[in-house]
């Protein structure tokens, strides 16, 4: 079948790919573009180490063909740095030991910025909520609840 | 609709080392013209932070800023043998390997240092921060930029170091099983609280409180990463997770996540912890392994803690709700 | 050394590769992507035991993107020597299988091509032309006289030295139950696990212009994977140079040397860089388990609570090879009597094959299931003796001078510190006697 060009904005640039049919945004970015921050876990969306932002939503993309995204926005963990500074949910996982291999980090910290830019006070339940489709197998996830929580904090404090 | 509390301890030891030994690591030190130090490594990080550790040894041991060591590795080309990151032994043998060859480099720093302020090596000290100065003249002193390029380019030395660890291997008499396993025994004691449903089966796990001891913590905060990552392990091993759900049949092995049930954030028990140090007598400063003990205490833990709460010993892991459930059927249900 | 002040030792200093992780620039071996790189995918068997007959490949080589086969044929020395790196033979597991497979996701052959969508293509079309066996799946059941045989060497365990088990004997345990006032056994069990890591197991072969090969991995140990798979390619060591060091959770599951070689060797036959990592399902069902262990205590204990006789009979679950399990049964051994002060034990501990999926290294090898046996047995004895959980584990902790079953004697003992350490974190006030008890101040005999 052939290949077919799709127009996308990623990480705030308007740009055009050519990809196979059925190619999945996962292989797009990692593969296509070098963008690895997009991790593999499972290909099976049971994960979620995959997560990127689709409109501000986040999905998974080894479960998204690239044509589903047409037109949309994706948002990676490449593009969270602001004027080249750490985000607040980076900066934050970074300091209070919610990493520990990195591996699951990115989806995590996809996860957490949906959240917290709907819903920028959210309780423990709703963090716990949010972060439930996330899997992690070394920091018990505390430290990463603990981390969205801060990173709450830090995020409403700004220009106060 | 009944749920019953419940309390269980285990004590437990965990040995430090691949057994009976015969697990080398090494390590290479180097500075670089400006007093950079480069930690040549062939060990392997896996999440718990070897990288931080060996690099807050070394730095400790030079006498220089954390910031100042640089830890190269992995490489087979440049980093000396390392027998690898499992047995809980790595910071304990690359820590001791990197303490020896920092000793190395640092007594060639100082060398260096007492010829160019004119006093002895053993009138020296470091800050901690990059000084090397005379002990009781602080203003007496040499930077360790100026202290490399002098080495470098003056004298014509290297500061430089080589280390190495080794519990040399021993062997199990067959008849007796005689052996030395290990380098050390850290130890943990948890108490987990638990709530069984008498109707679904489930457990869920209220708290685990732990005691544990490991000679030394080189980082607290990586130290807790284990005990938080180790109890859900445990918890985890106990309740939730198998290959074999018909074990010992091979039907149903799970082919991804959605097969095999694994404790996530909406599971998670109070965790509590504190930690003991009683220096190993021939750990880095102490240091006893940790990384697999986290795992292990909670797993009894919550099986004795289950059989206080409903009267039932199950003594086949994972306590699953079915098993919970077909063991209250072969025994009556207790009064609440 | 406590008295010392130290500038970086004890601090929380912040990770060195925290900023790699949370901007996701930390390179994974995934992440690694080379011109020209080839995909490895794995033919397996889909059956615990059989004769392997033959194998067809002439549908697979018509997909598209299809490269090359490799079968035991093709490796210079199809042999696992994992173990015998560490002074524990024999070798018993092939690289890739020749007549026989003893598990369900046994490699057999490797297909190698241009994409991993060809290469998962053409291993579903190859014809296995296998002749089932009856397999056997329980410990005990595979050594019984009738048991289906997994081994060349006729049994179904791990010979120790000319025993049948690893054996401890400490003591007269036979004299120490006519002594004892109580005798308590059970069985215990601990089913296989997952290791489950993020980040599955994986490494790319690189081939070099001056003929070396780089490969990229996330090995937990560097050499070890070095010195076995330049032994199973027969090149010389330093043909291979091994890049790794950062992995995505390693937990014990990539010990075992199971990517690199045949990896390697697809390199080396095509020439071209070539990626193998394990799907989920690979990594869930073929990569090792954390085997399982099938516990039997007996126990004499005097009415004190003082145990003075443990007999224990263990079976591992090696599944179908060895990997690490008979180094595994050996640590199992030196630890299952657990940290207590006990002057008569006696243990065999069996290394079994059954025909499942290895198992191999975990967080805790050998002492986990240990552990869990041990400790749930201390609670039986404490019900049964009419004693409570506590007292039973003061009353029988070890101390430093005691000494071990294998004879070590036990020094940095700290097991009653961490008990009275953990009763005050939850509140319970233990009798002045197990407050005042210590490491260090022996116990009267």
């Amino acid at each position: 079948m052939q290949a077919k060009i799709i127009n996308l904005t990623l990480n705030g640039k308007n740009i055009d790919v050519m990809v196979s049919p059925m190619t999945t945004l996962q292989v797009l970015l990692r593969e296509n573009l070098g963008y690895t921050a997009t991790k593999i876990g499972c290909r099976q969306g049971s994960c979620g180490s995959c997560t990127v932002l689709i409109n501000g939503e986040p999905m998974m993309s080894c479960l998204l063909p690239v044509e589903d995204v047409a037109g949309q926005d994706v948002v990676t963990l490449e593009g969270l740095m602001v004027d080249g500074e750490l985000h607040a949910i980076q900066e934050t996982f970074f300091e209070t030991f919610a990493i520990q291999c990195g591996y699951c980090t990115p989806g995590m910290i996809m996860v957490s910025k949906a959240l917290l830019d709907k819903n920028p006070y959210p309780s423990r339940e709703e963090v716990i909520n949010a972060l439930a489709g996330n899997y992690c197998r070394c920091t018990g996830y505390e430290p990463i609840i603990q981390a969205v929580i801060e990173s709450a904090k830090r995020m409403n404090s700004v220009g106060n | 609709m009944a749920k019953f509390k419940g309390t269980g301890i285990a004590a437990v030891n965990y040995p430090t080392g691949m057994n009976l030994g015969g697990d080398p690591s090494q390590a290479l030190i180097h500075s670089t013209t400006t007093g950079t130090f480069v930690i040549s490594l062939s060990s392997t990080d896996l999440g718990q932070g070897l990288k931080t550790v060996i690099a807050q040894i070394a730095a400790e041991v030079l006498g220089v800023s954390f910031e100042n060591v640089m830890i190269d590795t992995a490489d087979t080309d440049t980093g000396p043998h390392c027998m690898g990151t499992f047995a809980s032994r790595a910071t304990h043998r690359v820590g001791n390997a990197v303490i020896q060859a920092a000793e190395e480099a640092r007594k060639i720093m100082l060398e260096i240092a007492s010829d160019e302020l004119e006093v002895s090596p053993e009138d020296l000290e470091t800050d901690g921060e990059g000084n090397i100065r005379v002990k009781g003249s602080p203003d007496r002193s040499i930077n360790i930029v100026d202290l490399a390029l002098a080495a470098h380019f003056k004298y014509g030395k290297t500061i430089a170091g080589r280390g190495m660890y080794m519990k040399p291997k021993s062997d199990v008499d067959p008849e007796t099983g005689k052996m030395d396993p290990d380098s050390t025994e850290a130890h943990a004691c948890t108490v987990a609280e638990v709530e069984v449903d008498t109707e679904t089966g489930e457990v869920v796990v209220l708290s685990l409180k732990s005691a544990y001891e490991i000679g030394r913590q080189v980082n607290p905060a990586l130290v807790e990463g284990q005990i938080r990552g180790g109890s859900v392990m445990g918890m985890a091993h106990a309740l939730y997770e198998t290959t074999h759900p018909y074990y010992p049949a091979v039907d149903h092995m799970p082919g991804g996540f959605s097969e095999y049930p694994l404790p996530g954030p909406m599971e998670l028990p109070e965790i509590e912890s504190v930690v003991l140090e009683y220096p190993s007598v021939n750990g880095p400063y102490g240091v006893k392994g940790l990384g697999e003990m986290t795992a292990n205490s909670p797993i009894p833990a919550i099986a004795n803690a289950i059989k206080d709460a409903i009267g039932v010993r199950i003594t086949e892991i994972p306590i699953t709700p079915e098993k919970i459930l077909k063991a209250l059927e072969e025994k009556d249900i207790p009064e609440a | 050394m406590s008295t010392e002040t130290l500038n970086v030792v004890g601090k929380s200093k912040l990770r060195r590769d925290g900023l790699g992780h949370v901007t996701g620039k930390t390179i994974y071996v995934n992440d690694i992507n080379f011109p020209d790189m080839l995909t490895l995918k794995m033919v397996r068997s889909p059956v615990p035991h059989a004769n392997l007959k033959g194998i067809d490949f002439s549908e697979a080589e018509k997909v598209t993107g299809f490269v090359r086969a490799l079968t035991y044929e093709d490796v210079p020395k199809n042999i696992y020597t994992i173990l015998t790196l560490i002074g524990v033979g024999p070798d018993e597991e092939m690289v890739l299988a020749e007549d026989k497979v003893r598990y369900i996701g046994e490699p057999i052959a490797a297909i190698v091509a241009e994409t991993e969508e060809s290469a998962m293509e053409a291993v579903s079309r190859v014809r296995l032309d296998l002749e089932e066996l009856p397999a056997v799946f329980d410990v005990e059941d595979a050594l019984k006289p009738d048991a289906p045989i997994l081994k060349d060497w006729g049994t179904n365990y791990f010979v120790y030295e000319g025993h049948h088990c690893r054996r401890v004997r400490f003591g007269d345990v036979e004299k120490g139950f006519q002594q004892a006032q109580f005798i308590i056994e059970d069985c215990y069990q601990t089913t296989p696990i997952e290791h489950a890591p993020s980040e599955t197991t994986g490494c790319i072969a690189k081939p070099e212009a001056d003929g070396r090969i780089t490969v990229y991995t996330n090995t937990q140990a560097l050499f070890f994977t070095l010195d076995n798979t330049a032994i199973i390619l027969q090149v010389p060591f330093q043909k291979l140079h091994l890049v790794g060091g950062t992995v995505g959770g390693g937990f014990g599951g990539k010990v075992d040397v199971i990517v690199e070689p045949i990896a390697t060797l697809a390199a080396m036959k095509t020439n071209r860089p070539v990626k193998y990592v394990f799907s989920r399902q690979e990594e869930m069902q073929a990569s090792s388990s954390r085997g399982a262990w099938r516990m039997y205590f007996k126990d004499g204990v005097m009415k004190d609570g003082r145990i003075i006789a443990r007999q224990i009979t263990t079976y591992a679950d090696s599944g179908a090879y060895n990997r690490h399990t008979p180094y595994a049964v050996t640590k199992h051994a030196a630890n299952i009597a657990g940290p207590y002060r006990i002057p008569n034990v006696w243990i065999d501990a069996h290394c079994v094959y059954t025909n499942r999926q290895p198992g191999s290294a975990m967080r805790g090898f050998g002492v986990t299931p240990a552990s869990f046996a041990l400790e749930m047995q201390m609670d039986k004895i404490a019900d049964q003796v009419g004693l409570d959980p506590w007292a039973i584990r003061f009353i029988n902790a070890y101390q430093n001078g005691d000494m071990k079953p294998h004879r070590k004697i036990v020094e940095d003992a700290t097991l009653i510190e961490v008990m009275q350490a953990a009763a005050e974190m939850v509140g319970h006030d233990l009798p002045e006697e197990y407050k005042s008890m210590s490491s260090w101040a022996r116990k009267e005999d």
